[in-house]
Parts: C-alpha cells; structure tokens; sequence
C-alpha cells in the first residue's frame, strides 16, 4: 500500500477549484505506471512478513490476496473513477461542495495526521537498514518503544533530512522515485528468488510444498494473533480504502481520459500487493529459519541477508521514497487549514511530528492495524461523496448541498462522520469485531446516516434545520 | 550518447535479476548474487536519471 506518492506532487495543484480541462487530460499509460510505482513502496517490506508472522495459511494467502486485490481495483474502477471522470474535481473540493470549507478544515487535519503517522513508519523502515552498519539493536515484533538511544539519533537524522528534502525539493524526489520504482520491484523479487534454495525449493514444482510447510504455515509467531482468510481478502481490499471507497484517488483520476482506467490500478495490486508481499514474506520465513524464529523484526537486515548491499539500499530507497511525499503532502493538508503559514514552516513541524512518532517501533509492528485505522477513518468521507453523486437526487436531497446553499459546515456530514466511527469503535469493543472487518459495514451506516440526517436536517426546498 | 545510456541501465536490470536466476538454478553462488545486484544497482541508478524522466515525460506528452 501506499499514500499518494510519485507524479502526483505539484500536478494536484492545477484546476483546484474547476474542473480538469480535456486539454490536461492523461492516457492510460501514465496511470499503469503510477499505480504500479505507488503499489510498490516500503510498506510492502513489512506487511508480507507481517503475515507470516500472523500464521496466515499458504492457500489463505493466496485466494484472499487475489480476491482482496480484485475487490480493491473494481472499487477503484466502478466507484471512485466514475465519479472522478463526470466531476474532474480534486478530493478537497469535491468535499468542500457537499461539506462546506469548515468541515474539509477538520478532515484535512485528521488526513495529515494519518500521513504523519504513515511516513514515520516509512522512516523506522529506513533506519533498520541505516542501523546495519551501526550495529543498532533492531526491534522485535513487541517492541513499541524506542530501543536505544542509537535508534532514536539515526531516525531523527533520517526524519531531518526526509523534511530537508521535502520543504526543497520534492520535484527532485518525485523524479527519483520514477527511476527507484522499477528497480525495486525487480529487487523484491530477485531477493525472494535468490533466497528460495535455502527454504528448501530447488524447483518450482517444490514451491507449493514449501509454502505450506516453511513460509505461510498457518501457525502465527508466539504472542501474536492468528489471521485467517478473511483478514487477509479484507486487509488486500481495504488497506487502500482511504484512496478508492475513500475518495482520495479523485484527485489522480480526474486527469483520466476515461473512467475505465481507474481498472489500471491492477497493476499496482498485482505487482506490489500481491509479487512484494509474496516476496517478503518469503525473505522473512527465510529470515525465520536461519535466526532459530527470533522476534527481531527489521526489514533492513532481512532484506540485506537476501539481497546484500541491494537489498538494504531498496529498504532505505522504499522507506524514503514513501516518506518524503507523505510528508509534503501532509504539509499541503494543513496548510488549507493554516493558509497564512509559510509552506516551509509547516512541512517542518509535520517533519517534526512525524519524526518523533518514527522513534517508536510500534508503528511498525502494528502498520497492518494502522493502515487499516487510516482506512476506516477516512472511508466515511468517501461514502458521503458516493452517496451525494448517486443517491441524493433520487432521496430528494440537494446535490452538493453546502455548495448550492451557501453552507460552510454540513452538520449531516460531520455527524455522519462521527456516528460511523462511533458504531464501527462499538462494534469493535462491545462485539470484537476486528478492525478490518470494519470497513464494509461501516460503508453501509455511512450512506444511511448521511441520506437520513441530510433529509432530516436540510429538508429541500426549505431553510437548513440547524 | 542516449541509446548508450539506456543500454547500461537495462544492463543494470538485468544484473539486478539475472544472477539471482542463477542462484536458483544452482549454478552461481550467494554471494556473487549480491556483487552482482550491487553492481547492477549502480549501473541503473548511475544511467537512468539521466533518460527516464524525460521519457516519462514525453509519454506524458504524447499520451496528451
């Protein structure tokens, strides 16, 4: 998975209140591309081991990465670039139109503190290849703070330059990523084809046996939980949910020629979600096997025993590349709500944030939790968009209400905001509903909460009730 | 000067994946896998900046 990452910088500030012209509109081949570079970041060195770890079984692997990864592009491809293609609007002001300018303040604030948060375990991946030579003692896969003071002086030394870059250059970095991306999808599965002889597979005909029996052997790690099929078909659809259910890609896909190609995102799910995760997650049974099933749980080192100097540089590239971005754009983020700021003093005190939640592990040890918390908390948004393209007019509900009837805050779509997460927050610690099965029913209460509060509190044809 | 260029960064792919094939098969060691991917790693990084932004570019372009 991956927020946001290359050629979607500075081109996202273009047509930020009208929509995109034909003239700026893109061909399909700048979408396959980007989706596939996007797909194949830092986090994919961390969440295929992480399903090792959590004992997912080798045909559970498989089947719910296919059909998860299936699921996530007809999201992408029936219900974001529809709707990206008919309005041709950025996210921000797609939101704005239907929320009011108050309301896309609030998100824009939570949004950039899930970027935080998303580029400081880019930047914990980073050091655990920075630390090699350093001999740092690496985290294990319960470790939640810092474990030394060497780990802590090598992330803020990487947060530092990560924001350096970001506040000076992040043209430079966006292109970089261009010439990283095909190179790291070849390191990942270079490293897992090197690696395979010592799992025991001399042919690939050995591969299945092995799978079952060394790599995803359906018992988890002690003291972590055990993920089953469904864990793994709904992480493999929602890990991304902020960016299809969620709306986030309307920015991107507003430059398509067609709807057809929000479809390309294919190639994002298959290489990255579905060949970097096979991948390292047989570079961390590997990993597994030769270290007697320590709990140290560093991308670096696993990559580096797999790949040698390659393998480490393509963790600090991954790590680096998804974190520069991520900061910038959580930058951009708060500067809609701090207008008058300087870009550069914001990007730093972003820098700053993320840089001090990059110090504890935790973020990485627990990525599959928090990409699917980022998910979830940013899906309602999304629903509201969904409902108000397709819905509202048959409901009786003025499209794009805050827009047509001078509102700046929509009560409707802040309480159904709040009123989703509550429920989806109730289902998980009244009924123990794990937070990745969240996303579907949350869906649902969404639309219905913001078709009825919308009807209810700005009845059509007459004054807002509140 | 370009098409050269381009050659030695596909060269740097190539070493960046073909070696590990070997180590597959059984026919190279693990450790000259990982010589080899080093070196492929510079050839790629050491070509391709200096090509493949602007082809992406003129795809960008061209795609327009």
């Amino acid at each position: 998975m991956s927020p946001q990452t290359q050629n979607t910088g500075p081109a996202v500030n273009e047509y930020e209140r009208e929509p995109v012209p034909a003239s700026a509109q893109k061909g399909w081949r700048s979408f396959l591309g980007m989706y596939a570079g996007e797909h194949t970041a830092g986090t994919e060195f961390v969440i295929g081991p992480l399903f090792v770890a959590h004992g997912v079984g080798a045909f559970d692997f498989f089947s719910g990465l296919i059909l998860g990864n299936i699921l996530a592009v007809l999201s992408w491809g029936l219900m974001t670039a529809p709707i990206a293609t008919s309005k041709r609007m950025t996210l921000y002001y797609q939101l704005e139109r239907i929320c009011g300018y108050k309301m896309v303040s609030i998100y824009n604030v939570v949004n950039a503190l899930m970027f935080c948060f998303l580029a400081g375990s880019m930047i914990a991946v980073s050091a655990t290849a920075v630390g090699i030579p350093f001999n740092l003692t690496m985290p294990t896969l319960t470790t939640w703070l810092p474990t030394s003071l060497g780990w802590v002086l090598v992330v803020l030394v990487i947060g530092f330059l990560t924001t350096l870059v970001a506040i000076k250059g992040y043209n430079q970095v966006a292109r970089f990523a261009n010439v990283a991306a095909p190179w790291m999808i070849l390191i990942f599965l270079s490293a897992a084809l090197a690696i395979l002889p010592e799992l025991g597979v001399t042919r690939f005909s050995e591969f299945w046996a092995v799978a079952n029996k060394v790599i995803w052997t359906g018992i988890p790690l002690e003291g972590v939980s055990k993920f089953s099929f469904w864990h793994v078909l709904f992480f493999a659809w929602f890990c991304n949910m902020a960016m299809h259910i969620g709306m986030s890609d309307l920015t991107i896909l507003r430059y398509a020629k067609s709807w057809k190609y929000g479809f390309l995102s294919f190639s994002g799910m298959f290489i990255g979600h579905f060949i970097a995760w096979i991948s390292s997650g047989i570079l961390y049974a590997a990993f597994l096997q030769s270290s007697n099933f320590s709990t140290e749980f560093a991308p670096g080192p696993i990559a580096y025993g797999a790949a040698g100097l390659a393998g480490a540089v393509c963790v600090v590239v991954a790590g680096w590349s998804t974190a520069n971005p991520t900061i910038y754009r959580a930058g951009l983020a708060l500067q809609g709500v701090f207008p008058k700021m300087k870009t550069w003093k914001v990007t730093a005190w972003v820098g700053a944030v993320t840089s001090i939640a990059a110090c504890f592990p935790a973020l990485v040890m627990k990525l599959l939790d928090f990409v699917a918390l980022y998910g979830l908390v940013l899906m309602p948004m999304g629903a509201v968009i969904f409902a108000d393209f397709y819905l509202s007019p048959r409901f009786g509900i003025t499209q794009e209400m805050a827009y047509n009837r001078n509102i700046s805050f929509s009560n409707a779509t802040f309480f159904t905001w709040l009123i989703t997460l509550a429920i989806c927050l109730g289902l998980n610690l009244g009924f123990g509903i794990d937070i990745f099965f969240l996303g579907l029913p949350g869906w649902f209460i969404a639309v219905f909460t913001f078709l009825i509060l919308s009807n209810t509190l700005y009845p059509k044809g007459k004054e807002a009730l509140v | 000067m370009k098409i050269l260029l381009i050659i030695i960064s596909y060269i740097g792919l190539a070493l960046s994946i073909i070696p590990s094939v070997l180590v597959f098969l059984g026919k190279i060691s693990m450790q000259t896998n990982t010589t080899l991917m080093a070196v492929g790693m510079v050839l790629w990084f050491g070509t391709a900046p200096f090509w493949i932004n602007k082809k992406t570019d003129k795809d960008n372009a061209s795609d327009n």
